[in-house]
């Protein structure tokens, strides 16, 4: 209850700030100024770190595109699905198995896993979008676990131990290579350019008719469908889009790394992404890229043997209790600190004035 | 402006006469259990139809196989001479059959007035145009500023709807029917709640609507149901005991019986 006023009171703020507009209560303090300028600090940051830091830039940024394509569908639509990596590592093999021994055209390789991706969430999402709920999560996860038990045991796939990609893609006219993404400086600015299309690309989303009627459809489906609205392809809509950025992520994973292998598409690589939304705080966008932020800098921590140890190799474990104690401690997520801690020092003001009265 | 006014309120003054929206011998079982049976009847634009009955009389089944949310297990639906029998809930809507539920069903983190624009937005063009915010829509949000000044509420257009009163709530639902420009509303206890002051205040709006729409209430407080229907069903157990006019329900003695309890009316 008392959370209900909180969120209620939160509300009624940014609504204020809005003014004029026919607004839905997504509005993120601001404005773009803030992602803005986080993507410009993220750009200057190559010339600041060293190649390892580079890498892990990379890593949070292609998790970050990952947790805002589900953040589509758990913060947006309300359809929380535990087989989104599926999405991921299927866009990740057809990178690898597109690209052959002698490496192919950026042109044709990002279509390609960004469509396969997209192609199987279209069969998933027609299929499981017919359930609701805990349904809808077992469902989709059955749907990730075939995805995944074909590519462990298929030869064609690599198998258990996955397959490499032997060129990384290029963009060529003629022969000017106008991209290579063998090239680390091009690798960096490609996925930091996929990270900010990802992030602008859903927030117009949302800010659409389209977005409102899948906020709509989040909080209360059977009004949505008395307004006319035939709700399923709508949800199908937001879940193929998901499935295709998913993919994006997918893509950008197997070049940076150069490697595929069956555990992207393992439950815990979708339990991993749900817990970055969780973390970093349900129904903002900028919660999806705080929280893979966060999980992927405490992941790291927690498994350097430097820091820790001989607890590094339980690095799953001390991860999950420091997981545990953030959320019980903050509920909306990292996003929320700001909201949280303002709803404190007001009921700390209200409690002074009765006292004083 | 007039384009909008024609868009909202849809007055087909040929239909006046004509039965509306029809249910033609409606019945569903639940588990062999008969909640509606073989209910006939009918709504013309220019008339309040109230549907009384005490608790598990069927209303709300009667209401829910109209709207489509239930599929009947007998009989048909007819709207606007279509055999709309077989037609999902959402198509109903768009064809121009409106709802509001007991259960105040309003978008509460959203403002009053977007809660309209969204609800004109499933008959809108072009509404997947995705590049285009939804603050722009002009037509989805001019129908909304009409339908909030028609439910009384164009004061509060910029407000969280959560921080809304109870009855201004109960209004918003009605706005938000009218926002989808139906001509036929199904209305399931608007009244539900309400103090004597919103009371009055609905029913007026109530009188004003059924000019251009087709309204079928359903409705638990009788004064007010005497006080604005032009028609009144009575059900019991599922089926129609009575059909007629105010007056002559008020001394039926079938209903006086069934419904209102042996002593009523003397």
């Amino acid at each position: 209850m008392a959370s209900d006023a909180v969120a209620g009171t939160a509300v009624v703020d940014s609504v204020a700030d809005v003014g004029a507009l026919p607004d839905i209560a997504r509005r993120e303090p601001g404005g773009w100024l803030v992602p803005a300028a986080a993507a410009l600090v993220v750009a200057a940051l190559p010339f600041f770190v060293s190649p390892y830091g580079q890498d892990l830039v990379l890593r949070i940024a292609v998790y970050a595109i990952f947790a805002l394509s589900l953040e589509l569908l758990v913060g947006a639509t309300g359809l929380v699905s535990l087989g989104h990596a599926a999405f991921l590592g299927i866009g990740a093999y057809a990178t690898v198995l597109g690209s052959g021994s002698d490496g192919a055209s950026l042109a044709w390789l990002l279509p390609l896993a960004v469509a396969a991706a997209a192609a199987y969430a279209v069969v998933v999402g027609a299929l499981s979008l017919r359930t609701r709920g805990v349904y809808f999560i077992m469902v989709t996860l059955a749907f990730a676990q075939m995805a995944y038990f074909v590519v462990h045991d298929t030869k064609a796939a690599g198998g258990s131990d996955g397959i490499f990609l032997y060129a990384k893609p290029t963009l060529a006219i003629g022969s000017t290579t106008l991209v290579d993404l063998g090239n680390r400086a091009a690798l960096y600015y490609a996925v930091l350019a996929a990270l900010a299309f990802t992030y602008a690309f859903i927030a117009m989303l949302l800010a659409s008719r389209f977005g409102h009627a899948l906020a709509g459809i989040r909080v209360n489906e059977q009004r949505m469908r008395a307004a006319g609205f035939a709700t399923t392809p709508y949800k199908l809509a937001a879940f193929v889009v998901a499935g295709a950025l998913a993919g994006l992520a997918g893509f950008l994973l197997a070049v940076k790394d150069g490697a595929v292998n069956p555990e992207l598409l393992s439950w815990h690589e979708s339990g991993a992404v749900l817990l970055m939304l969780i973390f970093g705080g349900i129904g903002s966008l900028r919660g999806a890229v705080v929280g893979a932020v966060a999980f992927t800098l405490l992941k790291e921590l927690f498994q350097s043997e430097a820091l820790l140890g001989p607890l590094a190799p339980h690095w799953q474990l001390t991860l999950g209790l420091t997981i545990i104690a953030f959320v019980a401690a903050l509920p909306r997520g990292l996003i929320g600190i700001g909201a949280q801690l303002r709803a404190l020092a007001r009921e700390r003001a209200a409690r002074a004035a009765r006292n004083a009265a | 402006m007039s384009a909008v006014l024609a868009e909202v309120a849809a007055p087909r003054a040929d239909s006046a006469a004509r039965p509306l929206l029809e249910a033609i011998r409606l019945g569903r079982r639940f588990r062999g259990l008969a909640a509606v049976d073989g209910v006939t009847l009918d709504v013309r634009i220019g008339e309040i139809h109230a549907v009384i009955g005490t608790n598990g009389a069927g209303k709300s089944t009667l209401v829910n196989m109209l709207s489509g949310e239930l599929a009947p297990s007998a009989g048909s639906v007819r709207f606007a001479g279509d055999d709309v029998t077989r037609w999902s809930q959402p198509r109903r809507a768009r064809a121009g059959i409106g709802r509001s539920y007991q259960r105040t069903t309003i978008f509460g983190e959203f403002s009053v007035l977007e809660n309209c624009r969204l609800a004109t937005q499933a008959n809108a063009p072009h509404a997947w145009r995705v590049w285009q915010p939804a603050a722009r829509d002009a037509r989805g949000v001019e129908i909304a500023q009409r339908v909030l000044a028609a439910a009384g509420l164009d004061g509060d257009a910029r407000r969280v709807a959560a921080t809304l009163s109870h009855g201004a709530k109960r209004q918003l639902e009605i706005a938000m029917c009218l926002a989808t420009s139906p001509r036929a509303l199904l209305l399931d206890e608007p009244l539900a709640g309400m103090g004597a002051e919103e009371t009055g205040r609905m029913l007026d709006l109530l009188v004003a609507l059924k000019d251009d729409h087709a309204i079928l209430l359903i409705e638990h407080d009788m004064d007010a149901v005497f006080k604005v229907a032009d028609r009144i069903t009575v059900m019991v157990n599922g089926q129609v005991i009575a059909s007629d006019t105010p007056e002559r329900i008020r001394t039926d003695r079938a209903v006086q019986v069934a419904y209102l309890g042996e002593g009523a009316g003397r």
